[in-house]
């Protein structure tokens, strides 16, 4: 094989393979960053090796042997070099783990599992949310250290700190590494939608035109996701979260301009939208709810962007199930912002007088103070209603405390009357 | 990227013979893994070209319908796979992995799929939105 193609058919295998990989020997260790470690021993091998004597016909396999092989090397060293007791009783258990034809691996269920503990571990609320994107990243995305930084316009000796930390910070709080039991499982993964959602975010805050990974997070999330889904396919929120990620990525092709500029949904080319998205997003949205459990905050949000995803037309949108969606999602959070989006759903669905009657009774909410979204609302609403004037002061207001300059024109225009 | 990975045809697909149990349970297996691993964003198998048809475009522009089935039995599709991944070379390790669909010598052919953006200059605004028009056409038929 020439050089460069045996660099890409091996980016590709460690693609396929590694979390795998990591996940497996970090059940056989206890420990990810060992785990990770002995993944990159294995790895580092193979670009020595393959370029030459070709991909092996089984390659996880083969890196399976070779980071096992790696780990036993190293334990021998560590136990010539140890002469404390205590240590050394640990090293040869390890090392006998590793020596062991690998039973687990054989049945395919067992992989499953690996991974998902992998994905639970490197999710652990123990971590900050940061460290856990990172570390999420890195085990279960595969993603180089430097790709991170990239993404996150971070340096990437702050990256390899974060995640030498957090694997640090793991084995310090003898986090099992192990799908969490019935009692906790709710909140673990809701920390681990959490970061899905936070990859997501950040990839879509990217607009075009800048470093291709900040907008491929959004691809990566959803591969998370996907996985997350492959691996635990009967929990609502996996399914809704995935399904509110595919819909909003649906709309990507069509969100900004030739100039960069973004473009509200009622003004979007509908036809630009990714239907093979929207027909995965809806497909999912409907297993979440056929699964007869009460719907999620991501859920209950896929729904709002599926009703939004169905419609042909701005005009075709179905406000009344978006309020009803709406309706759900404010009884699980008291976020102002929720109750702020209703009552614009309810002006679309049932009249502007309605909707403008709930706005007016968040005026004096204290979180949505400085919010230019609560004008902007009301002038949309009241411009509606044919109030011109009234309007146009609300735009203004929203204008002055925008902080995003092109909305901030936009406003602009629209208290000017100009569009 | 999206990738479309095509099954190509032989005459047991032509002929309609079901698959193996085997081969379904393995093929069933190799799915999954696609799924677990993020990366299948769908697929399907094709009847024969017996229940197909092709409209075929004449020099003067006139159309013909051939009802199927269709000789060049290796040129023709049996299924397809579409996946999203990072690199080319990521869907053909992942099709190195694929069971033989059938049970003699045959082919997967792998094919990266266009995106808005590959077309570049290639293609004005205005055939652009006509492209994506025709496709949301399409879509809202199904």
């Amino acid at each position: 094989m020439e050089g460069d193609d045996a660099r890409r058919a091996i980016d590709a295998v460690w693609r396929i393979e590694s979390a795998r990989l990591i996940a497996g020997l970090a059940r056989m260790t206890g420990d990810v960053g060992v785990a990770e470690d002995l993944a990159q021993d294995a790895l580092l091998a193979a670009l020595e090796q393959w370029p030459a004597a070709g991909v092996p016909d089984n390659p996880g396999a083969w890196l399976m042997t070779t980071a096992k092989n790696r780990g036993i090397d190293r334990i021998r060293h560590r136990e010539m070099a140890t002469r404390k007791q205590e240590e050394l009783g640990r090293e040869v258990e390890l090392r006998a783990r590793l020596a062991e034809p690998d039973l687990a691996a054989v049945a395919d269920d067992d992989i499953g599992d690996d991974l998902l503990s992998l994905i639970f571990t490197a999710c652990h609320p123990v971590l900050s949310t940061e460290a856990r994107v990172a570390l999420t990243l890195r085990l279960v995305g595969s993603l180089s250290t430097a790709e991170i930084a990239r993404a996150f316009l971070a340096k990437e000796s702050t990256v390899a700190q974060r995640i030498v930390r957090a694997k640090r910070t793991l084995a310090e709080a003898r986090v099992p590494i192990e799908v969490p039991g019935a009692a906790e499982r709710e909140q673990r993964l809701g920390s681990v939608l959490e970061v899905i959602y936070a990859i997501f975010n950040e990839g879509y805050a990217a607009s075009g035109g800048e470093d291709w990974i900040r907008a491929d997070l959004c691809e990566e999330a959803m591969r998370l996701g996907r996985i997350l889904v492959g691996l635990a396919p009967r929990e609502p929120e996996a399914l809704g979260l995935l399904a509110l990620m595919e819909l909003q990525a649906s709309r990507f092709p069509a969100r900004t301009g030739t100039a960069g500029e973004a473009i509200p949904l009622p003004e979007q080319d509908r036809s630009r939208w990714d239907f093979v998205l929207i027909g995965r997003g809806l497909k999912g949205l409907e297993r979440a709810e056929g699964l007869g459990r009460p719907l999620g905050p991501y859920a209950l949000q896929a729904g709002i962007a599926g009703c939004h995803a169905r419609a042909r037309t701005p005009e075709q949108t179905e406000w009344e199930r978006i309020v009803a969606f709406y309706d759900g999602l404010a009884a699980l959070t008291r976020s102002p912002v929720v109750r702020l989006n209703r009552a614009v759903a309810v002006g679309m669905a049932f009249g502007s007088a309605a909707g403008l009657e709930l706005l007016d009774g968040l005026a004096d909410e204290p979180a949505l103070a400085g919010y230019h979204l609560l004008p902007a609302a009301r002038g949309e609403l009241l411009e509606r209603l044919g109030r011109t004037e009234e309007a146009s002061a609300e735009f203004a207001r929203a204008a002055a405390i925008s902080s995003n300059p092109r909305e901030r024109e936009l406003l602009q225009a629209r208290a000017e009357g100009r569009r | 990227m999206r990738v479309m990975a095509i099954v190509k045809a032989n005459e047991d697909s032509e002929a309609g013979v079901m698959p193996s149990e085997e081969l379904l349970t393995e093929m069933g297996k190799f799915n999954e893994e696609l799924v677990k691993a993020g990366v299948m964003l769908g697929g399907e198998g094709l009847h024969p070209t017996s229940k197909g048809a092709r409209v075929s475009f004449g020099s003067e522009g006139e159309r013909t319908v051939i009802d199927g089935p269709f000789a060049e039995t290796k040129e023709l599709i049996a299924g397809f796979w579409l996946l999203q991944v990072r690199s080319f070379e990521e869907a053909v390790e992942w099709m190195k992995r694929c069971p033989n669909p059938h049970d003699k010598p045959g082919e997967i052919e792998i094919r990266q799929v266009f995106e808005a953006d590959d077309f570049g200059e290639e293609l004005t605004p205005e055939l652009r939105e006509q492209e994506d028009r025709i496709r949301a056409q399409a879509e809202q038929n199904q």
